[in-house]
């Protein structure tokens, strides 16, 4: 049978929703799976409604359009579920049987007893995951909340690795072209300082999602066989 | 997926190759080898390339040469032809430019396919509906052409998303009429539409629509010949009806229209171009089966518990709703119309004579594959048929409501998303209809 997950990411603007999933779905494919995404917003502004739909398998999505029905809901922000600063609502509309609710938030939210009533006869694993908070200890700064809800919805699904994972950041920040000439030793002074700046945040940001892939793994979440993952000691010699 | 992909549409390549002074930006193209139809689709090796349904539209024309398009702006169709514009640039398009409005796109390029050339516009929704004066009379004139229609909303309210209500009207033209489904059927289905449409005893428009957005705006995989091939030329003296003369005045514009007579000889003419006009189309049946492998493609029809019929974009929700009923158990066979107009009446009575359930989900509000469907295996199949479910106005098709239909369908219980008017076939009970009727 596929492993297949269609997951549904809501957030705010600004958070990175539609750039979490574009990694999230260059990561697996990397990982050799197969992944489509669709965004959906609308007026391009912080803290406006955001929704972005993933799928991922391991077999040829030939299915087209919106998520109705997610088999995995990510809540990038706490606002979705309180100020319904969603497209969907309640926040988990159309979630299947058995689903999986990824929460930002740093502990379990007080939801209204019917919502609280229907999430539990669907039997869905809410999964209270602290992302900014993380992203805050670990990088410093909050703008890595979306790499920590990537990092620990990849353990989660199986269907990617951190190496496809780190690649994916490369391949959104750095582009293709560009981490291949960043090695020659002919590039100027400019493109240099910029290279290393952005390998720095490259750095940060993988950092943050091997801590939420790791935060998976430790709380049962991930799926079988995924296992937790240490800062490659190498790489982080050779980029230092 | 072993198969080498390449890329032939590099964003700097023709940019580079009209900025540089002294490179000839048609050298490319003037290289390009003829190669016969049969050559084209059934032997040139194939490599693939990730890339919108607007850039398989291109690359169909970069091999097809062709003499003339016509663009009109409306979403989201635009940037086919802004493409085909480039392909204009490259020299790959001897004719193109930007007409002043729909009616107008489709009376030149009526003009055109009448003088002699290969002729491809391509519009959507409104745009079709404002051009159909014009496509309604290209067949009974026999003018050979292939027109793109990216479908969308036409309807009120109205909405630039994907919405097919629009193959309707086209299927009563008396042009051919293909839907794909993804990127590599308007790949394949615009290529082969034109050695179609210029077949001696057919000689029509082919119309080669699919979903808007889905389709056009999305990537996937498609499997194309080299660019340095292409399809022979339009030789329009083959055709069924003779060119317009341009050379030798007063041209005759129109095939003997009798349009202000009215008596028996207007009728009978009227009568025996509408004859010839579907007689062509049926005719045509032989070219799809040989050029494009078929007017629809079957999978585990045989032995299924339920069929699922469909075309365009909801044959590819099919896909997945097949998968899942096959991971709940139950076993579920897949038809894909690809061909419209001709219908593949004789296919599907064979293919379903033992069927004891169809469902046929749709991206519009009227069911008219629906229609069409119960139309061809009246009398030769006891099937029920579940004309549903739609969704329409842009909206995506939920895979779980096709799950939905084959197991209410299976087990009898009553749907809540299709109504019970669409319910067409096998043992419906008339009561229950009548009461719906009166009920809404």
């Amino acid at each position: 049978m596929a492993k297949r997950f269609n997951i549904r990411m809501a957030g705010v603007g600004g958070q990175g929703v539609v750039t979490g999933s574009h990694i999230l779905s260059t990561a697996v494919i990397n990982a050799g799976g197969e992944s489509t995404i669709v965004p959906f917003y609308g007026s391009e502004k912080r803290m406006a409604p955001v929704e972005s739909y993933v799928r991922v398998s391991d077999e040829p999505i030939y299915e087209i359009g919106e998520i109705t029905f997610p088999h995995i809901i990510i809540i990038f922000h706490p606002q979705v579920i309180t100020h319904g600063k969603s497209y969907t609502m309640p926040f988990y509309f159309g979630l299947k049987e058995d689903g999986v609710a990824l929460i930002n938030n740093d502990g379990p939210m007080n939801l209204h007893k019917d919502q609280a009533r229907e999430l539990e006869e669907r039997r869905a694993k809410l999964y209270y995951f602290p992302a900014t908070k993380i992203s805050l200890e670990v990088a410093g700064m909050d703008l890595a909340t979306n790499m920590a809800l990537m990092g620990c919805i990849g353990a989660i699904t199986g269907l990617t690795n951190m190496a496809g994972l780190e690649q994916a950041v490369k391949d959104r920040f750095l582009g293709k072209g560009f981490v291949v000439s960043g090695g020659t030793a002919a590039l100027d002074s400019v493109v240099e300082r910029k290279f290393k700046k952005k390998q720095e945040l490259i750095d940060k940001n993988v950092a943050v999602m091997r801590a939420g892939w790791n935060y998976a793994v430790e709380h049962g979440w991930a799926a079988p066989d995924v296992k937790r993952v240490e800062a490659p000691a190498a790489a982080a010699a050779a980029s230092a | 997926m072993s198969e080498a992909e390449v890329k032939t549409n590099t964003p700097s390549a023709p940019a580079a190759a009209v900025a540089a002074p002294k490179k000839d930006p048609h050298a490319e193209a003037k290289k390009q080898r003829v190669v016969t139809p049969e050559y084209m689709f059934l032997e040139a090796p194939r490599t693939k390339e990730f890339i919108t349904g607007s850039e398989a539209a291109k690359e169909a024309i970069r091999r097809s040469n062709v003499d003339l398009a016509i663009a009109y702006p409306i979403t989201p169709q635009s940037e086919t032809m802004q493409l085909v514009g480039v392909l204009y640039g490259e020299g790959y398009v001897k004719e193109y430019y930007r007409g002043e409005e729909e009616v107008g796109v489709m009376a030149a390029i009526a003009g055109g396919s009448r003088s002699g050339v290969r002729c491809y516009p391509a519009t959507a929704g409104p745009g079709t509906l404002r051009g159909l004066e014009g496509i309604a009379s290209w067949p009974g004139h026999r003018l050979p052409a292939v027109a793109m229609f990216t479908c969308r909303v036409v309807n009120a309210p109205l909405a630039i998303q994907p919405d097919n209500i629009e193959v309707s009207y086209l299927l009563n033209c008396g042009m051919i009429v293909f839907h794909a489904e993804n990127q590599q059927d308007m790949f394949d289905f615009t290529m082969a539409g034109f050695t179609i449409s210029e077949k001696n005893d057919v000689t029509l428009p082919v119309g080669v629509c699919c979903d808007g957005f889905f389709v056009t705006h999305a990537r996937g995989y498609v499997r194309m010949q080299d660019r340095g091939i292409k399809l022979p030329p339009r030789e329009a003296y083959r055709g069924a009806v003779p060119v317009l003369d341009a050379e030798n005045p007063p041209a005759r514009l129109s095939r003997d229209a009798p349009v202000q007579k009215s008596n028996f000889m207007a009728y009978n003419i009227h009568a025996v171009w509408q004859q010839e006009v579907w007689a062509a189309v049926e005719r045509s049946r032989k070219y799809i089966n040989q050029y494009m492998g078929g007017l629809l493609t079957a999978e585990n029809v045989d032995g299924a518990e339920a069929v699922i019929i469909a075309s365009g974009s909801a044959a590819a929700q099919s896909r997945e709703a097949v998968r899942i009923c096959a991971e709940k158990g139950i076993k579920v066979g897949l038809i894909k119309v690809r061909s419209l107009r001709p219908f593949p009446t004789k296919e599907l009575r064979e293919l379903c004579k033992n069927t004891k359930l169809i469902v046929v989900p749709e991206f519009n509000y009227v069911g008219w594959l629906a229609k069409e469907v119960a139309t061809a295996i009246y009398g030769y199949s006891n099937a029920k048929i579940i004309g549903g479910p739609r969704v329409y106005g842009g909206q995506s098709m939920p895979v779980e409501l096709i799950v939905d239909e084959v197991e209410s369908g299976l087990t009898g219980k009553k749907s809540t998303n299709v109504a019970m008017s669409s319910i067409m076939g096998g043992a419906v009970n008339q009561d229950e209809v009548s009461h719906f009727m009166r009920s809404i």
